[in-house]
């Protein structure tokens, strides 16, 4: 590990905020601090976090990008505990596109769970040099110094970090290992819901998002894609839209193999609304490509043939086969599970800002990966990473689909053409029907229970257009469908698993929670089908079928963090307390319970519904998660809805279906979401753990389309087994 | 032919083909980027703005209806974020992305004028026409709920002559 302390005058490294001049303790940390078993070497570097200057501006840097989950308070949050810091004296920006600061991606559900330790590690490397220069000062030990209110004190003398900062960064840099970390106990903001920074601009029209970016002498672009999937320009005649006052140019861009990009014909223009009239004036013909063919019944008839056939064995424990020969058919259950493309469909359609000259490029990006970007724009523009500088604009929302190139392809492609700073504009319907979709996916179940209400067999059919065909192809496609299918907590005498992939042209990629959104609807639709057949409380069931507290391993990577049974039956307890599970409903009313395991968080999620007349409302849903030391309570929560909320949308309104190979649905007319009169209730619950955070921007998805259809069974008496519900299924 | 109409307060003259939406004009001829691009069919409400008081669409509201009206947009709402209905949504800690908040906060102000005392079914009826893919309802039906109520307050002393 190489740790370098140096002085930089404020003048260059806070040149932007305008201070007097001072010194500025800035602090690098290259190398990496204590990796957690099993992580890979140098996945999470370290560097300079923290700048104190002399007015005692602390400014704290946060390496990921903000889509609305708080993480521009809640990682700076984490910094400032260990260091001591007053939080009034705080401010943060976006880390610069330096290596030491580790990827930069942000997806995964993976920042807290990434960086609680290393935040905390250099937080604390610096509160010790900050002691260690107080204690030098009054000839004390640094034992008796404490760090707090951005200020090292000795009993009641106090010496401020600004009064400290010319001597601390002359003291030597702790081991980042070996760093001595606060005891949870005396946390002062992790675990406290502290005002989001990001909020009060966004409620005023000040906050920058990518569609915001304004530069001097810009102009504005949209791209004429083929509406098929695959498809091309074959020829276009553009007269009309260039003789439209303002457009300055039209012309067409290859499609980019690496990044999935369309390619397509270009208007650029004054401004974006002119863009978009003259795109509707140019002529295109299409060469449509073989994805013209297709369509969600053609795909659906395909899904069925497959898991009609015989498939690939991903695993195969005792012998199901036998075990459904030997049950009598009132304990078996057979049946299909459903699930169609979702679209992200994110408030703000895509976009990015470019702007090379000079041998440079200048991008702003509302995009989950700035690094990411950088290497994009650099590889397309044919400069070298350094020469191209890369903001972070608020994204309006991504859940996943602000971490594909294509966008940043398109825009670098136009740039280069035109000799002035480029705004190129996705429409929502560019959006809508050029996403890379949530899989669509089709599950063949047969099972059984005996006499003693034991599961005997669990026998997975399991097909979809695979993600891994797109983005790892020469992985085994099941590599990116499986989730939770080779990691399955519920105890089972036998265990089949099959998977074949489904060709299919619809690009598709990962979706708020990726396989876990598909997996939890059927493992947790499947294991309450089961509870039925044994005659048993679908809860009760659970909490018997989930076993004695192990720790259950994936059967296909070892490398897996194991699910702990244990808190997974923890927060299935929880919310049963919490939501009243057992207690008599009203006519029409029901209650349905599921939990899942995803990202090395827990969530158990609880939903009330009522039918009446085939009207459904949901109620209420109630929700418990334990993700370990919960960082931003109130952040954790505002996650949570958000996940169930989108999850609601997915399993009661939208979906993407195709049509001669063109997405069918291509705006928010079609593509419909849950209103604020359909939003129930929600009760969110936090286990209180000092386990190592883990992750919340997706965890509560995955159990929410299940605990709705196991309440509407509950209901009814009716099984929802393909979303979205229908309005027909429930009459 | 310019088009001149008051926005937040200020005259403003454009020259622009009549037909240009509003939202257009707003953020790419004006610059001011508050109001937001969502749908361009009027099916979101990211976009809406008040003209003369009444909450509109401006993706499909045309540049030319606005001629010799008072447009307000986020931006003209307050002067420092303290629209009771901007201090509720804070106070909530609503926005996630935010993207939608514009529209949101327009809408909410817009029904909160006509309904100074909504029930929690009335807020859900007033502000369904809103998208939000954050799933930031539970917390709007709350922050319109406390505007109504603060607004409520403040009316109230004024009625009898008194300072809040």
């Amino acid at each position: 590990m190489s740790v370098a302390t140096t002085v930089v005058s404020r003048r260059t490294a806070l040149k932007s905020t305008l201070q007097s001049a001072g010194a500025t303790l800035v602090i690098h940390f290259s190398g990496r601090p204590a990796k957690a078993a099993g992580e890979k070497p140098d996945a999470n570097p370290l560097t300079s976090w923290i700048k104190i200057d002399s007015n005692g501006t602390i400014t704290l840097s946060y390496s990921k990008s903000e889509m609305g989950q708080g993480i521009t308070t809640s990682l700076p949050m984490i910094l400032a505990d260990e260091l001591g810091a007053d939080w009034k004296d705080v401010r943060v920006e976006h880390a610069p596109l330096e290596k030491a600061f580790g990827q930069q991606g942000t997806g995964g559900s993976g920042s807290i769970t990434g960086l609680f330790t290393p935040l905390r590690q250099a937080g604390a490397a610096a509160r010790t040099m900050l002691i260690a220069a107080a204690a030098e000062r009054w000839n004390v030990s640094p034992a008796d110094c404490k760090a707090r209110e951005s200020a090292v004190w000795h009993g009641s003398d106090k010496l401020s970090f600004a009064a400290l900062v010319d001597a601390a960064a002359k003291m030597p840099v702790p081991d980042l290992a070996t760093v001595a970390l606060k005891p949870p106990e005396e946390f002062e903001l992790i675990g406290k819901s502290l005002p989001r920074n990001d909020i009060p601009a966004k409620t005023d029209g000040s906050a920058i998002f990518g569609l915001d970016v304004r530069v001097p002498n810009m102009v504005f672009a949209v791209v004429a894609r083929c509406p098929v999937f695959g498809g091309k320009v074959k020829s276009f005649d553009d007269k009309q839209a260039r003789a439209m006052k303002g457009v300055l140019d039209v012309f067409e861009i290859d499609a980019a193999q690496e990044a999935h990009s369309c390619g397509g014909v270009v208007v650029v223009a004054e401004t974006t609304y002119i863009a978009m009239q003259a795109r509707n004036k140019l002529k295109i013909e299409w060469n449509e490509g073989p994805g013209a063919a297709e369509s969600s019944e053609t795909l659906r008839k395909e899904f069925r043939r497959i898991v009609d056939s015989s498939m690939k064995v991903v695993i195969n424990q005792g012998d199901a086969d036998a075990a459904m020969a030997q049950t009598p058919s009132d304990k078996k259950v057979a049946c299909d599970y459903e699930l169609p493309f979702q679209a992200h469909a994110a408030m703000e359609p895509l976009n990015c800002t470019v702007h090379i000259q000079n041998g440079r490029a200048e991008v702003w990006a509302a995009h989950q990966a700035a690094d990411m970007v950088q290497e994009v724009v650099s590889k397309v523009a044919g400069l070298s990473p350094d020469k191209v500088k890369v903001h972070t604009p608020f994204m309006g929302g991504a859940f996943g689909r602000r971490y594909q190139a294509d966008f940043p392809t398109e825009a670098t492609q136009i740039a280069k053409r035109v000799n002035r700073p480029v705004q190129l504009v996705w429409s929502r319907e560019d959006d809508m029907t050029h996403d890379f979709y949530r899989p669509a996916s089709y599950h063949r179940m047969n099972g059984a229970v005996d006499a003693q209400g034991n599961i005997t067999a669990w026998h997975h059919k399991y097909t979809s257009t695979p993600i891994s065909e797109w983005f790892d192809p020469k992985a085994a496609p099941e590599s990116s469908e499986l989730g939770l299918c080779s990691q399955l907590p519920y105890l089972t005498k036998s265990y089949k698993l099959e998977y074949t992939p489904a060709k299919s042209h619809v690009p598709r990629a990962w979706w708020r929670s990726v396989e876990a959104s598909v997996i939890g609807f059927v493992l947790e639709s499947y294991i309450d089908e089961l509870a039925h057949a044994a005659g048993a409380d679908p809860y009760e069931f659970r909490m018997r079928m989930l076993g004695e507290d192990r720790l259950v391993k994936d059967l296909l990577d070892d490398k897996e963090r194991p699910l702990d049974a244990g808190r997974l039956k923890g927060v299935l307890r929880l919310a049963a307390e919490k939501g009243n599970w057992g207690k008599p409903m009203g006519e029409g009313q029901g209650r349905g319970i599921a939990c899942h395991y995803s990202f090395h968080s827990y969530v158990a999620n609880l939903a009330e519904v009522t039918v009446k007349g085939g009207a459904l409302k949901v109620d209420r849903i109630v929700s418990a998660v334990d993700i370990g030391v919960p960082v931003h309570p109130d952040g954790i929560r505002a996650q949570v809805e958000s996940a169930i909320v989108y999850g609601l949308t997915a399993a009661l309104k939208s979906e993407i279906t195709v049509q001669n190979g063109r997405a069918v649905q291509s705006n928010f007319n079609k593509f419909t979401t849950l209103s604020m009169k359909e939003t129930p209730l929600i009760e969110v619950h936090i286990v209180q753990s000092a386990k190592p955070p883990t992750g919340i921007g997706e965890p509560g998805l995955p159990p929410t389309a299940p605990a709705l259809a196991n309440a509407i069974f509950a209901a009814t008496g009716k099984r929802v087994r393909r979303l979205p519900v229908q309005p027909g299924d429930l009459a | 032919m310019a088009i001149s109409f008051e926005l937040n307060g200020q005259p403003k003259a454009v020259d622009v083909d009549p037909k240009t939406p509003l939202l257009w004009v707003l953020r790419d001829t004006l610059n001011l980027t508050g109001t937001k691009y969502g749908c361009g069919i009027a099916s979101c409400g990211a976009c809406t703005v008040h003209i003369d008081g009444e909450p509109v669409r401006a993706c499909v509201f045309p540049v030319s209806a606005v001629a010799g009206k008072k447009i307000t947009t986020i931006e003209g709402l307050s002067a420092d974020q303290s629209h009771p209905v901007q201090k509720a949504w804070v106070a909530e800690q609503v926005p996630q992305c935010g993207y939608c908040q514009s529209g949101q906060i327009m809408a909410a102000v817009a029904f909160l004028k006509k309904n100074t005392a909504p029930s929690p079914a009335e807020v859900d009826e007033a502000m369904s026409g809103n998208i939000c893919r954050c799933g930031t309802q539970q917390r709007m039906r709350s922050a319109v709920l406390k505007a109504a109520q603060t607004m409520h307050l403040a009316q109230t002393a004024v009625e009898v002559g008194g300072e809040l």
